[in-house]
């Protein structure tokens, strides 16, 4: 089994995410699905991390959080993110099926990233329709 | 489920290497590892106990070349084999589009073999997939530790009985150490998972 996005999908998808974060100041956004497949990955140019690694282990941790959540009886943990010295990482889930994760440096707020996220959330899902 | 870009032309798919603890997962993906480095653009990731056990999975993106027309990039994950470790076995099995069942042969590890398949039918099923249905290949592994007769092996015989007498899907006498039907193993996952997937590609 399978799944794709037409070309006019992924195209409107690296538009959302290019215009709500990457020219916000991220660094990098991965959009991923719970298996850890890559669907969009962009970044300022700078970035040369290792995308494919990132996300198996990304999806990984989402997984793991949410498990631990429903053993202490949470249907989920709202903010997921690990800061670091100058590189921090943002987790949020899309919806059942794709996370989007975006790495960003101090330069950005976390309150600022959070309301980018949530806008390109919100139209990420008008786009991504029927693979909900 | 394997995600297929429309756009850039490439697809992904998932492969978990499965099976007991000790049987081989990992040194099987440290073998591909060191056999098509060249294809391979980073290294392998391991989340590992300090005792070098897995913990949560290794994992290896490996390039196929092209299929129809589509860069295919498979990944390669394994599972934590020990029985205590289920939580993240499933989590690793999500989304999953072919499955490597590596056995242990030595005599000893018998029960351990057919418990963790049942456990893969298990998990399976709480994603809504079949074992009877999924692409699967069976590696009966550590053959050549037969050699000396120190070591007592269960004959492969047994091993098709038990293991493989309902599913009847390839398998492969392996050594994981030593590469021994390593790359046929994989070849033969990645050939039935791609041809699983086939319909997906315009």
């Amino acid at each position: 089994m399978s799944y794709a996005f037409d070309m006019e999908q992924i195209q409107e998808i690296e538009d959302i995410l290019t215009k709500e974060l990457v020219d916000s100041g991220v660094h990098s956004v991965l959009l991923i699905d719970m298996a850890g497949n890559i669907v969009a990955t962009l970044d300022n140019g700078k970035c040369k991390h290792d995308v494919y690694s990132l996300a198996a282990l990304a999806a990984g941790n989402f997984g793991a959080v949410s498990s631990m959540a429903k053993i202490v009886g949470e249907d989920e943990f709202s903010l997921l993110f690990h800061k670091g010295e100058s590189e921090n990482i943002h987790f949020s889930k899309v919806n059942a099926e794709f996370l989007l994760i975006t790495l960003f440096g101090s330069d950005v707020t976390l309150g600022f990233l959070r309301l980018k996220v949530a806008e390109a959330i919100k139209q990420l899902l008008d786009v991504m329709g029927d693979n909900e | 489920m394997a995600f297929i870009n429309l756009k850039n032309k490439l697809v992904q798919a998932k492969i978990v290497f499965y099976g007991p603890g000790r049987c081989g997962k990992t040194t099987n993906l440290e073998y591909i590892f060191n056999k098509y480095q060249s294809r391979i653009q980073s290294d392998m990731v391991s989340i590992k106990t300090h005792g070098d056990r897995t913990l949560f999975f290794d994992f290896l993106p490996f390039d196929m070349g092209k299929i129809k027309g589509y860069d295919v990039k498979i990944q390669l994950y394994t599972v934590p084999g020990q029985i205590k470790y289920n939580a993240t076995r499933k989590l690793v099995l999500k989304g999953v589009d072919g499955v490597v069942f590596v056995a242990d042969s030595m005599e000893v590890r018998r029960k351990k073999n057919i418990l963790s398949l049942k456990n893969l039918q298990d998990n399976l099923s709480e994603y809504n997939k079949n074992i009877f249905k999924i692409p699967l290949v069976l590696q009966y592994n550590k053959r050549d530790l037969g050699k000396d007769g120190v070591i007592p092996l269960l004959p492969v015989e047994t091993m098709e009985r038990d293991l493989n007498g309902k599913l009847k899907v390839p398998s492969f006498q392996a050594s994981a150490i030593s590469g021994k039907n390593v790359i046929p193993t994989l070849k033969k996952i990645i050939a039935k998972t791609m041809i699983s997937l086939k319909e997906g590609l315009k």
